[in-house]
């Protein structure tokens, strides 16, 4: 399995890294690098969200919050007290960290329905704060002169010098997950979502490792949000709201949950509809998501990753 | 009292359940001898489940103590329990059934063998060496409950016998002191009871303390070393197998229906 496993990442591999040189030959596709700086910007907070929902069998629609919260903790401190963006990057990580706590603590003792409603209200006061703060968020018109980065003495000042950063990122934290995954700590939280009591009866510390999984998706959620101010130098509440959340859902059902690639898959793909092939239906997009979304959860449970697996089975049958 | 405390793993201190208006467990008390298995029998809603849910933590009582190897753990959550050498199965299987037969027994022995979770993420060598040791841990205990050819087998497809097996061996990979079974032979035909009589005997032949709550009074009769009765949430008896099948009180509010059932 893990043998596969890697024959997967070394395709997965050499596709970002020749991507990018193939689309400059392309014309007609010159916006796709930058299309997959956002893809891989999103990517990051799918990859820990499911594990968190997929893998653990939570439910969170707070994750655009805390992606909007490193983003403005970035983007605060660097255009409004100057201070280094690597620095911020850190501060908002550790903001983030002390905010899921608090949040996570309370509200993992819920289930279902209402561990969503506590985190979409988490995700509403976030964003009507980030609307009201005028003085620092800039309001509902966003702030704008977010500096870009630097990596060293090299300026990441290029599409394509911060297509390689992000997807860079986009890896670590993929093979992070995946190690995770395949431990002790990955096999506790698929337990978890199985059975709670036969999880706990097993001494697994059950509200221990539901809180740990949240930090750390709103972690990752936070340094995409500062990766992402630092991409586009503006940033405005609009990124951060509830349909944002729902969007980032979106992702994890269309590639599939029970599965780290379908958070890549998923992430890569609606942000291609977002940024690129929607805008012909203009403001019927949204019908268009939640078709996705009614037909995945219907016909695809397992999301596009999950195909092989049915193609297979069928093939079997037919044998 | 000394000798009492360091021969009895398990002690039951005037316990009380009661839920909303319904009591569940009145007063009971029992001890429980390091190395013996001890079956409780009582009709159904006699509150046996019950009272495996508290020694268990998943329940904390309303009155009354717990005492494992001379400490009270009637205020502990059921993790720590387990920590502490508690194990148990589940009455309605409980079994990870989008895990693999390999996997569930692993996650067995997750209080045992410890990793961080920063450690397990950067896929250190000593993580590695830890899920090695695991693995083959889970494949001996596989052994030991007769499912090694099916390591690699979904858990939720695998028969009946075989689930409750599994719900056993995933108990003992957390390498317990105290084995707590909520009706392992249920819905099993005659050789798949057979084996479990048999699995259940080998776990105390370990070493492994063994709390048997259990419908079928030959398995019953044939392995525990003493019998506790339960009915309406009291204990009505406690000796011997002789002796409980001999007891008055027990035939009538028990063995009676059980009987003519067979
Ligand atoms: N969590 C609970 N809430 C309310 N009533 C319960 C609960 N658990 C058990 N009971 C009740 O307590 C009584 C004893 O149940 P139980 O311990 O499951 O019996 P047994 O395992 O001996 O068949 C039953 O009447 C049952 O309905
Ligand atoms: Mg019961």
């Amino acid at each position: 399995m893990l043998k596969i496993q890697k024959l997967h990442i070394g395709i997965f591999a050499f596709f970002i890294i020749s991507f990018p040189f193939v689309i400059s030959r392309i014309p007609a596709l010159g916006n796709y690098t930058n299309i997959m700086v956002f893809a891989g910007i999103y990517t990051i907070i799918t990859i820990g969200l499911s594990l968190f929902i997929g893998y653990a069998g939570q439910i969170s629609l707070g994750h655009a919050a805390f992606f909007g919260i490193g983003a403005y903790t970035s983007g605060i401190l660097t255009a409004r007290f100057g201070i280094n963006p690597w620095m911020c990057l850190i501060i908002g990580i550790f903001i983030v960290s002390v905010i899921a706590f608090l949040v996570g603590a309370p509200s993992l003792k819920l289930k279902g329905h209402y561990l969503a409603m506590a985190t979409l209200a988490f995700g509403i006061i976030v964003y009507i704060i980030f609307n009201q703060e005028l003085e620092y968020t800039g309001g509902p018109d966003g702030m704008t002169g977010i500096p870009g980065l630097s990596l060293f003495a090299l300026k990441l000042n290029s599409v394509e010098k911060y297509y390689f950063f992000v997807w860079g990122i986009v890896f670590a934290a993929f093979l992070f997950t995946i190690n995770l995954i395949q431990s002790r700590t990955g096999r506790a939280l698929r337990a978890i979502h199985a059975s709670e009591a036969a999880a706990s009866a097993m001494g697994i510390n059950v509200p221990r490792f539901k809180l740990i999984v949240f930090i750390y998706s709103a972690i990752l959620a936070s340094l995409a949000g500062s990766l992402y101010a630092h991409y586009i130098n503006f940033i405005n509440p609009s990124s951060f709201d509830l349909f944002f959340a729902i969007k980032l859902l979106i992702m994890i059902a269309l590639g599939g949950m029970h599965s780290i690639w379908g958070a890549i898959v998923g992430a890569v793909l609606i942000t291609f509809l977002n940024y690129e092939w929607l805008h012909f239906f203009k403001e019927f997009e949204v019908i268009i998501y939640g078709a996705i979304l009614l037909l995945v959860t219907i016909f695809l449970p397992d999301g596009l990753v999950g195909i092989p697996g049915i193609i297979k089975k069928f093939v079997k049958r037919k044998l | 009292m000394k000798e009492e405390l360091k021969e009895n793993i398990l002690e039951v201190e005037n316990l009380a359940m009661v839920f909303g208006g319904l009591t569940a467990l009145t007063d009971t008390k029992f001890q429980l001898k390091k190395g013996t298995i001890k079956a409780i029998i009582g009709p159904n809603g006699a509150g046996k489940t019950t009272l495996y849910n508290i020694i268990t933590g998943f329940l904390s009582p309303t009155r009354g103590n717990v005492w494992f190897k001379g400490q009270k753990i009637s205020n502990l959550k059921p993790h720590e329990i387990a920590i502490r050498g508690i194990s148990r199965s589940f009455q309605t299987i409980e079994l990870f059934d989008n895990m693999t037969v390999l996997e569930n027994v692993m996650v067995g022995c997750h209080s045992r063998i410890k990793m961080s979770f920063f450690a397990s993420g950067m896929g250190f060598g000593t993580v590695k060496k830890k899920e090695e040791q695991i693995r083959s841990r889970a494949l001996d205990v596989l052994k030991f409950i007769g499912l090694s050819d099916k390591y690699n087998e979904m858990a939720d497809s695998l028969p009946l016998g075989e689930q409750k097996y599994l719900e056993i061996g995933r108990a003992l990979a957390s390498d317990p002191e105290l084995i707590c079974l909520d009706e392992p032979a249920a819905g099993l035909n005659e050789t798949e009871t057979h084996i479990a009589s048999s699995l259940i005997k080998a776990i105390k032949e370990k070493g492994v303390t063994v709390l048997l709550v259990e419908h079928d009074m030959k398995v019953v009769m044939n392995i525990s070393d003493e019998i506790l009765v339960l009915n309406n949430g009291q204990v009505i008896a406690e000796g011997s197998p002789e002796e409980i099948q001999n007891n008055p009180s027990v035939i009538k509010a028990y063995l009676g229906d059980v009987t003519q059932h067979a």
